[in-house]
């Protein structure tokens, strides 16, 4: 592979990573859950075209792996999953009482961004000097963004996919740094989302059964002040 | 063989119990198979004080990805044995809650499985393994937890949920970044033992950042302070038995992957991971002891305490000394074995009175003998009272604090032990010699039994009576085979 080859996939990689990035926003932004779902399987692909990219650039099977096993895994069997074991009503919700309105939520993801590019470069730089690229910086930041979102929201939907977010950035920075770990990335990358989508669909499910709504994270009985008697209260 | 065994049999006894074959069958298939691995478990604990290595672990092919050693072998053979006496305690306990046979199939698959995600974690040796195992954990027991099907339970097990797959991701990075150092030190197999072998040449900058994700996103499934928020709810929702597993166990098997990278960042040059441990440890005792004053719940009350006992052994392993290393297994093992009984003491009263508020339960001595008895020993064991196991090993700790020469952390923790000590007490004995109020008892809840004359189910008795005996037994004598292992164990978390 000649130089002008590798700097091109590198700038392909940059390309994905920054629209991964802003996938994540998106997801800050959106109240829908249905758009939510939609948001994440676009980052997911574009998480599979990076390591696909990596792969190429470095001649690495695995990296393929890892892309094919995101193939397959989250822009198939995790919507799949979801409506096995959820109930069809969680598309249709929208995220009402969020506790940020979205500017004020879209600044504080922008911020975390920023924190994640101090903290991703230097961390980038102690590995190794070849793993310069955006990943590190920039999956630290979707992770960031990721468990942010899981702070703000209260719809079940938006829950799971703030959790599948994380991962994803969580796997974007760490398929450029360990990219020789072999078999296990793509095992991880398998289990993971399924583990995900597989525990919080059945939960969900009886929720819905037991209070009427998806709103899990409105459930908030249990606490130090009101013990036990809290079973007596009316389902609102 | 005996490890692939070991691991095999829980998920034979999974299969074995969605027979429907009767009343019995159930709760039978469960007891032997824990009893089973138990009795395998201690006999793998034997060969590995006396140094052999199990035979089928020699062999390349198996060696690669497991291994056991002593600290391996000591959270093993705890899980074995909280897990018995929980198998145990469940036969009778399940059968009051009135299940119908697909819910008590259900339970008991979920119980064997969630013992075999257990078991599999200390054996692994390869980091990433371990971390897809440990997400397993969090799969097979939030339907545990749920298991009630209770507004509270549901949401409990959603908290329980949420936090721990947050922070699976975030150890998930943690484990990929240490990848990436034992690569950059030239590390060449991702393992336990590789990584301790490459640690001298690994940069320090990526090794203390992985140590502060995995102890972070870990952290957050142990109940370390910042991250506890979900574990009083999960571990006092769920039914006892799994309680006991829970708080018994599986903090500890998960703290247990924490432990392995102390050897690994103390051989790196400028990363201090006694420090992190010693901070977090120290909060999360602090914080512990203040928030069991004012809990409403009893079951609240020992889940509080896990925190407490996690705190204390993180601080114990952050003091740095080797006394202090034999002084935090010791206390893993005490805590274990204490913590499961005191679920059994709880489950016990809430059987007999049928509520799990701390002020509608008083003199339950009067009302069921055993229950108010057991609920007094496992408070005062559990505080860490002279005679019993837990006063040995805290008594151990700080001792070897000051040895070290660290007065500020021991006398903090000596503080909030004490604090400790009498916000259980303090809870624990008015439930169990209180007045009741206007002699009649407080009844709050229909409970399943409100008749006096209650009688706790035989195997529930049974299994308080055997979870007693290592809590009376370890106060006063520690077996010379369970302190080799102890010794071996605490030189495994040692540089």
């Amino acid at each position: 592979m000649n130089d002008a080859a590798k700097q091109l996939l590198q700038n392909l990689n940059a390309l994905a990573s920054g629209l991964f990035l802003l996938t994540a926003f998106g997801i800050v932004a959106m109240r829908q859950a249905r758009a939510c779902l939609n948001l994440f399987i676009v980052q997911s692909l574009l998480l599979a075209a990076s390591a696909a990219l990596l792969g190429w650039r470095y001649g690495s099977d695995h990296l393929y792996g890892v892309a094919l096993v995101n193939l397959i895994s989250k822009p198939v069997i995790v919507p799949w999953l979801l409506r096995k074991t959820s109930p069809a009503e969680i598309y249709a919700r929208r995220e009402i009482d969020q506790v940020l309105n979205i500017p004020t939520a879209l600044l504080i993801a922008l911020a975390l961004a920023v924190v994640a590019y101090f903290v991703g470069i230097p961390l980038a730089n102690a590995v190794g000097p070849e793993f310069r690229g955006p990943n590190v910086p920039i999956g630290i930041a979707v992770l960031l963004i990721g468990a942010f979102t899981l702070t703000v929201r209260r719809e079940a939907l938006s829950l799971l996919i703030g959790l599948l977010v994380m991962e994803n950035g969580a796997f974007l920075a760490g398929i450029s740094i360990a990219r020789d770990l072999g078999m296990l990335v793509e095992l991880a990358v398998a289990t993971d989302g399924l583990v995900i989508v597989f525990i919080m669909g059945v939960l969900v499910r009886a929720v819905q059964k037991q209070t009427g709504s998806t709103a899990v994270g409105a459930l908030a009985s249990l606490k130090e002040t009101s013990a036990a008697s809290n079973a007596d209260e009316a389902l609102p | 063989m005996s490890v692939i065994v070991i691991l095999l049999l829980p998920i034979v006894a999974a299969l074995l119990v969605c027979i429907p074959w009767g009343k019995r069958w159930v709760p039978g298939v469960t007891v032997v198979s824990c009893l089973g691995n138990l009795i395998l478990i201690t006999r793998l604990a034997r060969q590995v004080v006396m140094g052999r290595v199990p035979g089928d672990l020699l062999e390349p092919a198996w060696s690669k990805w497991i291994v056991v050693d002593g600290l391996s072998a000591l959270i093993l053979l705890l899980i074995a044995l909280v897990g018995t006496t929980a198998a145990i305690y469940s036969v009778g306990y399940m059968a009051h809650e009135n299940l119908t046979p697909k819910k008590l199939r259900l339970y008991h698959a979920n119980y064997n499985l969630f013992i075999f995600s257990m078991l599999a974690i200390p054996v692994l040796a390869e980091p990433t393994l371990v971390w897809i195992v440990v997400e397993l954990t969090t799969l097979c027991s939030a339907l545990l937890v749920s298991f009630d099907n209770t507004r509270e339970a549901l949401e409990a097990a959603w908290k329980y949920v949420v936090l721990s797959l947050m922070g699976a991701g975030i150890a998930l990075f943690g484990f990929m970044v240490l990848f990436a150092a034992s690569h950059a030190g030239g590390g060449s197999a991702y393992t336990w033992a590789g990584l301790v072998t490459a640690a001298p040449k690994m940069p320090a900058l990526p090794v203390q950042t992985a140590f502060l994700l995995i102890l972070i996103g870990l952290g957050t499934k142990v109940g370390l302070v910042p991250m506890h928020t979900w574990l009083p709810d999960a571990h006092s929702q769920a039914p006892s038995p799994v309680c006991a597993l829970l708080s018994g166990i599986e903090t500890t098997s998960i703290l247990y992957v924490i432990l392995r990278l102390f050897p690994v960042v103390q051989a790196v040059p400028g990363a201090h991971a006694d420090t992190w441990a010693l901070v977090l440890g120290l909060i999360s005792v602090g914080t512990a002891a203040f928030l069991l004053l004012q809990v409403k719940d009893y079951k609240r009350l020992f889940a509080f305490s896990t925190v407490e006992h996690m705190g204390i052994i993180l601080t114990a392993i952050g003091l740095g000394a080797s006394a202090s290393d034999y002084g935090a297994m010791q206390q893993i093992v005490n805590h274990s074995v204490t913590k499961s009984f005191c679920f059994f003491a709880a489950g016990a009263a809430l059987l007999v009175t049928g509520t799990r508020e701390i002020a509608a339960v008083r003199g339950l001595i009067r009302r069921s003998p055993i229950a108010g008895a057991a609920l007094i020993f496992g408070g005062l064991a559990i505080s860490g009272a002279p005679p019993l196991a837990i006063f040995l090993s805290e008594f151990a700790i700080l001792k070897a604090g000051l040895t070290q020469g660290q007065y500020v952390a021991t006398g903090l923790l000596a503080i909030f032990v004490v604090v400790a000590f009498f916000g259980i007490m303090a809870h624990v004995n008015r439930m169990v010699f209180g007045a009741e109020p206007n002699g009649a008892p407080v009844q709050r809840h229909a409970g399943p039994h409100t008749a006096e004359a209650f009688r706790l189910p035989f195997s529930c008795r049974l299994a308080l009576f055997l979870a007693a005996v290592p809590v009376l037994v370890l106060g006063v004598y520690v077996p010379k085979p369970l302190r080799d292992l102890m010794t071996l164990a605490a030189a495994a978390v040692t540089r």
